[in-house]
């Protein structure tokens, strides 16, 4: 689940950055939504049709709370009651390395919908090095703030790793953005040294037969 | 523990000092066409009568109603209390009273006993006009479409053009998806709670072998029982089925494991040894009193018929004229209405464009958990609802108009 208790009176950089990919009056899924902050912000600020799907049954209420539909259940089922191309976009926030199947759960973002925002923790940061060169243990900061033995991150990935999954499954990316904690926008000169954490948008590259 | 313990109101039954209060059930006989209040099934009624109450105050909009639809053996009488004297309120006081989610402080809440009921709306136990005898089985099939018909009528002679919400558990659940589907422009959001859009087959099943017990009771007389000794073994046995079904295993063990009734030792003959056995019966007897066992025949027999996708194709073709919004709401140790149904009902909303919101919360007290206090379930009502009466007055669109059309 994503924290998002915490951020309500502020709004997140990243959640801001997210909203600014996406075009007015978007369709659009938030997968793992948490609490239906980002979703409220994108119904609100943007005027989008909006959706969510969350696996935590208090994260639930909250987006009840706020007012949101959403989808208490598993992200990959949650997604299969939706036809092809039904929402524009399609967002996963700092959950892609909690999924047991990245690249299925992109796939299946990207038949759901038109373009995939994905956000997640870049494992090239260079504080994540530097603590695994120099103390010879798991990496712990404020982005990955689990021990190693009860991590729900199981697939982690570092910037180059993830531009090198959208090469191989056939994704073309779109904008990048990189953020270095714990709230500033960077630029991409060596973003998978300095970036901790990325967002990426990624569209299916269309065949020749569509 | 001793049977008197096990046997006494449960805390959720009495009424709270939250509680409404004082209640009246009123009967309402509609001014019907010559041709009466035709059936489903193809019949007819020449008139009809249905029991209702209402709490809280219409406002001057007219858009703060809902209506509450109930399960198998409930009635009109959804919370507060008849008489200074009553230890037990409305079936659904938790939920419904002053500041509650239902809250009848800013809602107006109607609830109306089912057709084939027998808490004062038309049903095998009514007198039939042309025999002046109760109907019994010459009362015709109605079904949850017959019942939400009859509800409209209540509905339109209230003055309500468009209900804020249609609420119910287990068949009010069916009633209320039968609403949206049946009369879309009546609805402004569905709360569809431990329920489904058909009966199981296992629930038919447990369905069946209720009639079956009430059937084989030679008191039971063809349904001709009234005026006479009526089938109170074949009606209790149904009734003890039932309440299996609406407990789960997890919970029958907490409350009373493999404890013994007001004995040290098992008896060696077919006496109640164990607690369980005990409560069962209780239930059973206690039921008998207050339960029609002609009514339990027409209305689990209705609740076997429902399938919402009938005469539609399939259930995503079903819901799609659906004007609301949709609260839908599992526990997670039902059996009886499991999640997976609530799911499908989601799937087939969701495919739709409806705004749905879906939450499984979890619970060990079985289909029954939908009539307990839960808070879960009482902050997810009271802020839907909260939501659909901005909509309401916002003139929210709800969902998109068709296809792609929704983008700006």
């Amino acid at each position: 689940m994503r924290q998002g208790a915490d951020h309500v009176t502020k709004r997140r950089l990243d959640y801001q950055l997210i909203e600014s990919l996406i075009p007015p009056g978007s369709r659009v899924l938030d997968l793992g939504c948490g609490d239906g902050q980002l979703l409220k912000e994108l119904a609100e600020h943007k005027g989008c049709w909006v959706r969510g799907i969350e696996i935590n049954d208090q994260a639930v209420s909250e987006c009840l709370r706020r007012g949101m539909p959403v989808y208490h259940g598993d992200m990959l089922e949650g997604m299969t009651f939706f036809r092809d191309s039904y929402f524009d976009v399609v967002i996963l926030s700092q959950t892609l390395q909690q999924t047991a199947n990245p690249p299925q759960v992109i796939h299946e973002m990207l038949r759901v919908g038109r373009s995939a925002i994905i956000s997640f923790p870049n494992f090239g940061y260079w504080l994540t090095r530097l603590q695994l060169l120099f103390t010879g243990k798991m990496p712990r900061h404020s982005l990955l703030p689990y021990p190693w033995y009860s991590t729900p991150n199981v697939h982690l990935c570092t910037v180059t790793d993830f531009r090198e999954l959208c090469a191989q499954e056939g994704l073309e990316r779109g904008e990048e953005i990189f953020l270095s904690p714990p709230d500033r926008r960077i630029s991409g000169f060596l973003a998978n040294w300095r970036a901790g954490l990325a967002i990426f948008q990624v569209r299916r590259i269309e065949g020749p037969h569509g | 523990m001793t049977g008197n313990e096990i046997h006494d109101v449960p805390e959720y039954f009495a009424p709270d000092e939250q509680s409404i209060g004082l209640v009246v059930t009123q009967t309402w006989t509609p001014d019907l066409p010559p041709e009466g209040f035709p059936l489903e099934g193809g019949r007819r009624l020449p008139s009809i009568t249905l029991a209702y109450e209402t709490y809280g105050k219409l406002n001057e909009a007219r858009d703060n109603a809902i209506l509450i639809v109930h399960a198998l053996s409930g009635d009109a009488h959804v919370a507060g209390i008849h008489s200074p004297t009553d230890r037990k309120a409305g079936w659904w006081d938790v939920m419904v009273g002053p500041g509650k989610s239902y809250d009848t402080d800013k809602y107006f809440v109607i609830c109306s006993n089912i057709l084939g009921g027998c808490k004062g709306s038309i049903g095998p136990s009514s007198i039939n006009p042309e025999t002046g005898e109760p109907y019994g089985l010459d009362f015709p099939m109605v079904t949850i479409g017959d019942m939400v018909r009859a509800q409209r009528l209540l509905v339109d002679y209230l003055g309500i053009e468009r209900l804020l919400a249609i609420t119910g558990g287990s068949m009010g659940g069916f009633q209320a998806l039968e609403w949206a589907v049946r009369f879309p422009d009546r609805v402004a959001s569905v709360h569809a709670i431990a329920t489904a859009a058909r009966l199981s087959t296992q629930a038919i099943a447990f369905d069946e072998v209720g009639r079956q017990a009430i059937m084989a009771d030679p008191d039971w007389a063809g349904g001709n029982y009234y005026g006479k000794s009526t089938p109170k073994a074949g009606l209790a046995i149904a009734r003890m089925i039932g309440h299996i079904t609406y407990l789960s295993d997890e919970q029958m063990h907490a409350k009373f494991g493999r404890r013994l009734q007001d004995r040290e030792t098992f008896s060696y003959d077919f006496k109640t040894d164990f607690q369980v056995e005990s409560y069962l019966k209780y239930q059973g007897d206690a039921f008998v009193h207050r339960f029609d066992a002609n009514s339990y025949l027409y209305i689990s027999k209705a609740m076997d018929y429902f399938d919402l996708a009938n005469g539609c194709g399939s259930l995503i073709e079903a819901f799609e004229g659906v004007q609301a919004e949709f609260l839908v709401v599992s526990f997670t140790s039902d059996w009886l209405f499991p999640t997976y149904q609530s799911k499908e009902m989601v799937r087939a909303l969701q495919a739709n464009g409806v705004p749905t919101t879906f939450l499984e919360i979890p619970s060990t007290y079985g289909h029954d958990s939908f009539l307990l206090p839960n808070e879960r379930l009482a902050n997810a009502v009271t802020d839907f609802l909260a939501h659909v009466q901005q909509h309401v007055r916002q003139g929210h669109p709800g969902r998109p108009v068709s296809g792609r059309e929704v983008r700006a």
